[in-house]
């Protein structure tokens, strides 16, 4: 089997007394659609920021695509995607310039950009829209093109932190076409959730509490281990012991 | 430089696309050149003068026609008691009191000597000092004119008598403006710099596209170049814009070297961008960076000798004086305009703000974090 394509080792940030991420180990292989999950507060968002070299850990060990998550942030930033929480296309721009500026400060080429821009538009169904601002889209298609504009330099892996928040059902199930689709491409998927039946479309599951991660499976196994029906159940026993409120 | 292509080419999509904004860079700065030299005058004009006159005499009646032909005062009230002047003072409606006693023209035929009176208003200083002045030579010259009709000037004058004849080198008619304009629009510039530059980069935090920027390779200096540049051609945009209403309207063409200008300027608009780069690394909102940018704008704008010479601030002050930018660009822009002054005058200024320019940038980029 190949090498992990994430691997962290007592990964831990402490903002003070409070300690955010508590000693994480965990591997992410090639590929695989990594679903990392806990209550509000758990954790999640601090875990991610360090793996994406957004935020420095404060002890253990961890590298992304092979690269150090202390020293080498600048290799890492050049072989992820990032989708935040917050919506982070600029509204101002059409959606033909949003693409164009985040493929050319990868480092596309014009022909690059150019043929990047007209698959990805006709992937999304969006060539009519191609030169509306980004602030008159409705969200579900705001969501789909963040992604699409985060995979658009082909990383090894891509980080989404609440991808789907406040989408319709029909929406998140074209989402995790697009998700699929990308780790058909062999990228890595890294994604936070709320919702359980996402959890269900991941090959393994993470869950946070306080910090900790309590639990580490496939969903399938996960529901064994725990002798219930659904993931929602799995989630429910866990997240009931947790300390912190949440945020 | 490829990065910085794209950078540069997104912010100008969305400064041309803002049309708010643009109108707030472009017009108001004008509209302000236009208004604010009427306004930021120091002639004392209009004065409102309340002569008391308790002689009624050819020679009073002479006086105060004199006074008010000068042009500078204006009578408040007509045949007023001194109790109905202190009144008028008291209600503001007055500036000034000049009070002829009774026997004036008796006294000056006769004994050759008498005295008046002037009461001023100080709660405006300078208004009460200037008007005083004013009205103390008009008397002096009143009291030479008589002079000469009654004495028969002997030989050789007794009295030896001082004449001072004035030149106004560099703006011959004391034209309050030509010496506004050129400050006003350094302050203009300044001010859309430092605060467009703040509110653009803390935007980005608001919004969260900035921690987009930040998990992708671009470096912190293409970064922060492609939010410099913009800025820096809008300065300069703005700059030329106003040397232009400045001769379109007051008739103002600097005397010497517009390329020194331009390049002084160049220097002084990085200057002025660190600071608002500075102010964007200590903001998270947009208004922490417009209360942070009104607090150094209101200090850099009376502390730069634009309203107030500063000669007359006390030591203290004026080595604050030294640590503001805009004090030397005004008083370089003020030489170069007024006074044709060459580089040799203002390579000290020069010097000074380019220093200013590479603090303030190295301290922002220093500050400026892509990891927390």
């Amino acid at each position: 089997m190949s090498e992990p394509v994430i691997k962290t080792e007592k990964l831990t940030k402490r903002f003070g007394d409070f300690i955010a991420a508590d000693a994480l180990s965990f591997d992410v292989m090639p590929g695989e659609i990594f679903g990392f999950l806990g209550a509000n507060g758990a954790g999640k968002t601090t875990a991610m920021r360090m793996l994406c070299g957004l935020s420095k850990p404060t002890s253990g060990e961890a590298t992304v695509a092979g690269y150090d998550v202390y020293r080498e942030t600048d290799l890492i930033k050049k072989n992820i995607g990032y989708m935040s929480q917050k919506f982070s296309l600029y509204e101002d721009l059409t959606v033909v310039e949003n693409i164009r500026f985040y493929a050319g400060i990868y480092g596309l080429t014009d022909k690059a950009i150019r043929e990047k821009s007209e698959a990805l538009l006709d992937q999304l169904g969006m060539t009519h829209e191609a030169k509306k601002l980004v602030s008159e889209l409705p969200l579900g298609w705001k969501q789909k093109l963040s992604f699409s504009v985060a995979v658009i330099h082909q990383p090894k892996v891509v980080f989404l932190d609440e991808p789907t928040g406040g989408v319709d059902p029909v929406t998140r199930r074209q989402f995790w076409d697009l998700i699929y689709d990308a780790s058909d491409k062999g990228m890595t998927v890294f994604v936070t959730t709320h919702y359980m039946d996402e959890a269900e479309y991941c090959n393994r599951v993470s869950i946070m509490v306080d910090g900790r991660i309590d639990a580490l499976d496939s969903p399938q196994n996960l529901k064994k281990q725990f002798s219930v029906h659904s993931m929602d159940e799995v989630f429910y026993q866990l997240a009931r012991g947790a300390k912190r409120t949440a945020d | 430089m490829r990065t910085l292509k794209f950078l540069l080419q997104k912010e100008f999509l969305q400064i041309f696309r803002n049309k708010t904004l643009l109108r707030s860079i472009l017009i108001a700065p004008l509209m302000q050149l236009i208004i604010l030299p009427w306004a930021a005058n120091y002639e004392v004009k209009n004065i409102s003068l309340a002569i008391v006159d308790n002689d009624h005499s050819g020679y009073s009646q002479k006086l105060a026609t004199k006074i008010f032909s000068s042009g500078y005062f204006k009578p408040a009230g007509a045949g007023l008691s001194y109790r109905e002047a202190e009144k008028l003072i008291e209600s503001d409606q007055a500036d000034i009191i000049l009070e002829i006693p009774p026997g004036f023209e008796r006294n000056l035929v006769r004994e050759g000597q008498q005295k008046l009176f002037i009461a001023a208003n100080a709660i405006n200083g300078t208004k009460a000092l200037v008007g005083s002045g004013y009205l103390g030579g008009i008397i002096t010259g009143f009291n030479s004119e008589i002079r000469l009709q009654w004495i028969t000037p002997p030989r050789f004058n007794p009295a030896p008598v001082i004449e001072i004849t004035a030149s106004n080198w560099y703006n011959p008619l004391m034209n309050y403006k030509v010496f506004m304009v050129p400050g006003i629009l350094v302050m203009l510039v300044t001010m859309i710099g430092s605060m467009m530059c703040a509110l653009n980069i803390v935007k980005e935090k608001e919004i969260g596209t900035i921690e987009q920027i930040n998990v992708t390779p671009i470096r912190k200096y293409h970064f922060i170049l492609g939010k410099l540049i913009p800025f820096w051609v809008i300065g300069m945009v703005v700059f030329t814009l106003g040397l232009v209403i400045a001769w379109l309207l007051y008739g103002i063409v600097p005397l010497g070297n517009i390329g020194l200008l331009y390049a002084f300027l160049a220097v002084y608009l990085l200057a002025v961008l660190g600071i608002g780069l500075l102010i964007s690394t200590y903001s998270t909102t947009q208004q922490q960076a417009m209360s942070l940018s009104f607090f150094f704008i209101m200090i850099f704008n009376l502390m730069s000798g634009l309203f107030t010479p500063i000669e007359s601030m006390p030591g203290w002050a004026q080595v604050i004086t030294q640590f503001n930018p805009l004090s030397y660009f005004i008083s370089v822009m003020r030489m170069v305009v007024l006074k044709g002054s060459e580089f040799s005058d203002i390579s000290h200024s020069l010097l000074v703000v380019s220093v200013f320019a590479v603090v303030l940038n190295g301290w922002a980029i220093l500050n400026y974090r892509k990891t927390s």
